[in-house]
């Protein structure tokens, strides 16, 4: 039984087993969801502010536990290190660009042999060779933002979650993250972020998830969830009805019996 | 009047021709302090990031004692490292009262819950930015603990500079536990204190300026790194 280091076991997909989330006070943030991300699609996570869109993400990856039921790791017990979180604001160590991956790939145990080679290769991927060496803080929003993703693509991670990874960026800074993404994507990673830029959902997107008030109320492939929802709720947010939320309550459907 | 101008230009004049019996004062000042201080960096910088990120059983005396001994009066603390180093005390067997060590484990008492608790409010500050990310790298709270001391290390070298300005300016323990002895243990408060009350001011003078440039040196060192880390924007 030898594996491959090029192969290893696939931890994908991700299942998630009537999965609750409680804040403070009980009060449920998730609820009740049960879904399976698989290996190759490009997932959305869609929905309105507070929907909990962070809070699943954080769940998956690990930085959350379930109030009730389970997120199973296929193949992997606990939480399997083949995954990495780009957050929306980046945080960066006060040290140089080059540091903060090297730091992570020691956090992983990635040989110190090996780290010099991989750091050069995911800063020229995301364009950041020239400022490898400038502490990373000092680096426009739009360079950490580019380099958060360069150190989570150096873990060579199986599944990478980014969380509005684009919001506050200007147009050209986020063509080059969609850009970035699409290329970790081809290169077999799969992709679940959140994002409130349609347009961004349809360009990058295979599947979208639509989050309602803790609830997932549509998992689809997004051509037909963006030509034909199912869901009332997700029909009014795509054709951007600014009182599409009203809608949802004037005709008494609370969104828990819409599923 | 005019006694207190001859005092001020006897001090003057100490301080600039380098007397020897005020230099030696100031030497074993700064190496009573510094000895101190290193010793309190060394406990209190890890026990504040210990109290800071870990959930250990016991971790909520740990804060009370911390915070008990930070409020302590220095006679207390005198009084107390005197009792366990007299010679009937459990380390008597020793002979360190009256002696320069003896002073040195006074100050690391009095300096370490300072250090201790500026540590873990800087630690804590900079955990809550880092949490997150850490966690998402899979680093352990322990195993972040370098990496947010390195990270906090001008902030914390502000917490060991007030640190070492609260050892200069100690009088009322160093004074019990050295005895203020001539030559041997008499440093610069306790110097201070014994010249003014034999009316000798102007080597009170000489010292008080010395003590009062340190702090100055301090104060404007701390006031530097804050600045340079603000235009850094690492405030
Ligand atoms: N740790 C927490 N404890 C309690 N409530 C929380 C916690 N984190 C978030 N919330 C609440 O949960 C709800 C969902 O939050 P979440 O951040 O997941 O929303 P979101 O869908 O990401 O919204 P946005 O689009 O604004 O980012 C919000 O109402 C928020 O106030
Ligand atoms: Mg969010």
């Amino acid at each position: 039984m030898t594996k491959s280091p090029t192969a290893p076991a696939s931890i994908l997909p991700l299942y998630l087993d009537n999965v609750w989330f409680r804040g403070r006070g009980n009060i449920p943030l998730i609820k009740d969801f049960n879904l399976s991300l698989s290996a190759g699609t490009r997932t959305m996570v869609i929905g309105p502010n507070g929907a909990g869109k962070s809070i699943l993400l954080r769940l998956c990856h690990g930085l959350l536990s379930p109030s009730e039921g389970q997120i199973l790791w296929s193949g992997s017990k606990g939480r399997p290190k083949a995954q990495a979180m780009v957050f929306q604001r980046p945080v960066m160590l006060r040290r140089s660009a080059r540091a903060n991956i090297d730091y992570a790939l020691s956090l992983h145990a990635v040989d110190k042999s090996k780290r010099g080679d991989i750091i050069e290769d995911v800063l020229t991927k995301t364009g950041l060779t020239r400022q490898a060496d400038a502490p990373a803080h000092v680096l426009s929003f739009g360079e950490q933002q580019r380099l958060a993703i360069a150190r989570a693509w150096a873990l060579n991670p199986q599944i990478v979650f980014l969380d509005e990874p684009t919001a506050s960026l200007d147009p050209s800074a986020t063509y080059q993250i969609e850009e970035l993404i699409q290329r970790l994507s081809d290169q077999g990673t799969k992709i679940v972020m959140t994002t409130h830029d349609l347009g961004q959902a349809k360009r990058l997107g295979d599947e979208v998830l639509f989050l309602h008030r803790g609830r997932l109320l549509e998992q689809a492939p997004v051509q037909q969830f963006f030509e034909q929802p199912e869901n009332d709720l997700a029909q009014a947010f795509v054709k951007g009805e600014l009182l599409w939320w009203k809608r949802g309550e004037g005709s008494r459907r609370d969104p828990k019996h819409v599923r | 009047m005019s006694e207190i101008t001859t005092a001020f230009g006897t001090a003057i004049s100490l301080i600039f021709s380098i007397n020897s019996e005020l230099a030696q004062i100031v030497g074993l000042s700064l190496y009573v302090s510094i000895c101190a201080v290193l010793i309190a960096t060394i406990l209190g910088v890890p026990l504040g990031a210990s109290v800071a990120l870990l959930r250990f059983p016991g971790r909520g005396p740990v804060q009370v004692i911390l915070n008990a001994l930070m409020g302590l009066p220095p006679v207390v603390v005198g009084l107390i490292v005197y009792l366990i180093l007299s010679r009937s005390g459990p380390l008597g067997v020793f002979g360190l009262l009256y002696t320069p060590t003896a002073m040195i484990i006074a100050q690391v008492i009095l300096v370490t819950p300072i250090i201790a608790a500026l540590s873990r409010q800087v630690i804590e500050d900079l955990w809550a930015e880092y949490a997150e990310q850490l966690t998402s790298l899979g680093a352990s709270p322990l195993r972040a603990m370098p990496t947010l001391i390195m990270d906090g290390r001008f902030r914390l070298f502000t917490a060991v500079l007030a640190g070492f300005g609260r050892a200069t300016a100690e009088v009322g323990a160093v004074m019990m536990v050295g005895g203020n002895i001539d030559h041997v243990t008499r440093v610069m408060t306790t110097t201070i204190a014994l010249e003014v009350s034999k009316g000798d001011l102007a080597l009170a003078l000489a010292l008080g300026i010395v003590l009062l440039s340190i702090s100055i040196t301090i104060g404007a060192l701390a006031q530097l790194i804050k600045d340079r880390r603000q235009m850094k924007g690492r405030a």
